[in-house]
């Protein structure tokens, strides 16, 4: 289980540099970034180490965040591999709100997925034999 | 400073039954309009050209006779042409804060001070208080009446007073803290960026300050509004109603009750009209507020218009006082904007976003032009607790009141959802609408 952090921000230009110097200034390492953009907002989601104190340090400086409980699954990095999961994750009507995903040279690549009821879909993937990861894996 | 029996001859006053009331009014208004005419100018031109004779005043209905003052009747005698008395026995100016062009002027005698005084200070004694108490001033003082007139009063009720005047937030927020405050006097929105302010720098005003009440006005603020400011200060917040041009703030103020705010009836008798007809309205019913002194010497006003929207409210008041109550502001005639041939106040938005917790209370309305269509954007500012993770959710809000606001004033506004803090805050009133039509 990760926790992401969202950010509203303004589709204004320097509101994205800003959030980001607010954060490395406050010495968190982020590992991913994401922007759902519209003409007039972004909403910003953030993969890093600490999102406790991520969002502290936001909310300090006037960011709105919410910290989103999200699913990262480590899937075959080769063609076919996302699709898989998520024939699977059909299978067994599992809704999925939106999601991100990234490889890098490695055996596996990173899935991650904002699920409805992640709590039972959670259980259903690992026992489909997918590997959850844990922020200490990222 | 209050003494014993002064506490039992306000009492008195407030307990008055109403016929007495009207006798003291009576009494007043005679003398005031018979003043005005022997002593200003204007008013001797004015009751002349419209007929009316101060001298055969015998009815408080007789008034109704009488013609409207209006504020550009007071801009156009700037600076001293309304004053009933010769200067020498002006102890304070005030001016009010005039948007457009020229300002209006009040004056006040020794007498006028004193009235003042006891007015506002009727608003601490509303709030159970009194020489025990420490009263935070943070309205501006100066020309404004806010702050002194604020100040006179909490004097006057034997209040250990504080005169901060408004700004530097940080140090009002360390003197709330430190100095054991019990009573903040300063505009809603100030409040309201008082804690939020604290809130942000970690700090719980509702544990940490010592405030059990607030007297604010110089704004309306919504039913919404106010209960936020109560939750997150955890104090009682009492409405006080005033304007430079008749005395300042404490024309009327609200009880602990919270269901309306009792006019001084000794020293201002009270008006609705209908502001297009300038027909006289029966209590209960919505018009704007007129205003006429009845022992004011310096700068006497007779049926002022405020342009303030509000109704006297029927029936007496469960704490027992007897002078009437008006309603709480719902708007000004002159706030009211038209939009696409419509009439639409601002507080006809706000009583839909507080429908809405996912928005705060801060808000600005942006009105241009769009080709010859008016267009309207509603700013609103998403809440510390609203999931926004997924642009449904947010684009279902904006939706949600937008289609509120179509219901309720019949016109499309769209709806933007900015940055919190983005709209700008105020130490003083909030400007809540951008017209940038013209």
């Amino acid at each position: 289980m990760i926790q992401q952090i969202t950010v509203f921000l303004e589709n204004k230009s320097g509101r994205l540099s800003s959030l980001c110097a607010a954060l490395g200034e406050a010495g968190i390492d982020m590992q991913a970034l994401t922007i759902a953009d519209t003409a007039d907002y972004g909403v910003v989601r953030i993969i890093c180490a600490e999102p406790e104190r991520a969002a502290e340090v936001l909310r300090a400086a006037d960011y709105r965040v919410n910290i989103t409980r999200v699913t990262a699954i480590a899937v075959d990095n080769q063609p076919g591999g996302l699709a898989k999961l998520l024939a699977k994750l059909d299978d067994m009507n599992v809704n999925i709100e939106y999601g991100y995903c990234f490889s890098y040279k490695g055996e596996k690549a990173i899935d991650v997925l904002k699920i409805r009821d992640a709590d039972v879909a959670e259980v259903a993937i690992k026992a489909a034999g997918y590997k959850l990861l844990d922020p200490a894996d990222l | 400073m209050r003494k014993a029996n002064d506490m039992g001859k306000q009492h008195e006053i407030l307990h008055m039954p109403h016929e007495q009331i009207e006798q003291i009014q009576l009494e007043g208004l005679k003398k005031t309009v018979v003043n005005v005419y022997e002593n200003v100018p204007f008013y001797k031109n004015l009751f002349d050209e419209a007929g009316f004779d101060p001298y055969a005043v015998q009815t408080l209905a007789d008034l109704q006779k009488a013609p409207f003052t209006t504020k550009q009747d007071l801009r156009d005698n700037y600076p001293y042409s309304m004053f009933a008395v010769p200067m020498k026995d002006v102890r304070e100016i005030h001016m009010s804060s005039g948007t457009t062009g020229i300002a209006t002027v009040g004056g006040y005698t020794e007498h006028d001070i004193d009235i003042w005084s006891d007015c506002f200070a009727r608003g601490i004694e509303y709030a159970d208080g009194g020489e025990d108490d420490i009263c935070h001033v943070c309205y501006g003082y100066g020309l404004f009446t806010g702050g002194l007139g604020a100040h006179y009063g909490c004097m006057k009720a034997g209040c250990t007073t504080i005169p901060m005047s408004a700004g530097n937030t940080e140090r009002q927020i360390r003197i709330l803290r430190e100095m054991g405050s019990t009573i903040l006097c300063c505009t809603p929105s100030y409040a309201m960026h008082i804690a939020d302010t604290a809130i942000s720098m970690g700090i719980d005003p509702a544990k940490e300050f010592h405030l059990r009440a607030g007297i604010h006005g110089a704004e309306a603020f919504s039913d919404h509004f106010r209960a936020e400011l109560e939750r997150k200060l955890n104090y009682k917040v009492l409405d006080v109603y005033g304007l430079t041009e008749t005395m300042g703030p404490g024309v009327a103020i609200e009880c602990m009750e919270q269901t309306g705010l009792h006019l001084a009836e000794d020293h201002f008798i009270a008006e609705i009209i209908d502001p297009a007809t300038g027909e006289v309205l029966p209590d209960g019913e919505w018009g704007e507020l007129v205003i006429t002194t009845t022992d004011r010497e310096a700068t006497p006003v007779i049926r002022y218009r405020t342009r303030d929207i509000t109704r006297i409210i029927p029936g007496e008041c469960a704490c027992g006082r007897t002078h009437r109550r008006i309603d709480r502001l719902h708007g000004r005639t002159d706030d009211m904007l038209i939009i696409r041939g419509v009439n639409v106040f601002p507080s006809q938005i706000e009583d839909v976003m507080k429908t809405f917790p996912q928005v705060s209370s801060w808000y600005q309305i942006e009105l241009t032009r769009q080709g010859a269509l008016d267009a309207v954007t509603l700013k609103v500012e998403p809440e510390q607790g609203f999931d926004f993770d997924e642009i449904s959710a947010i684009t279902a809000v904006q939706k949600q009141i937008q289609d509120k606001l179509k219901s309720a004033l019949s016109i499309g506004i769209k709806v933007k959802i900015v940055e919190p803090m983005s709209i700008p805050r105020s130490e003083g009133k909030a400007k809540r609408v951008i017209d940038n039509r013209f």
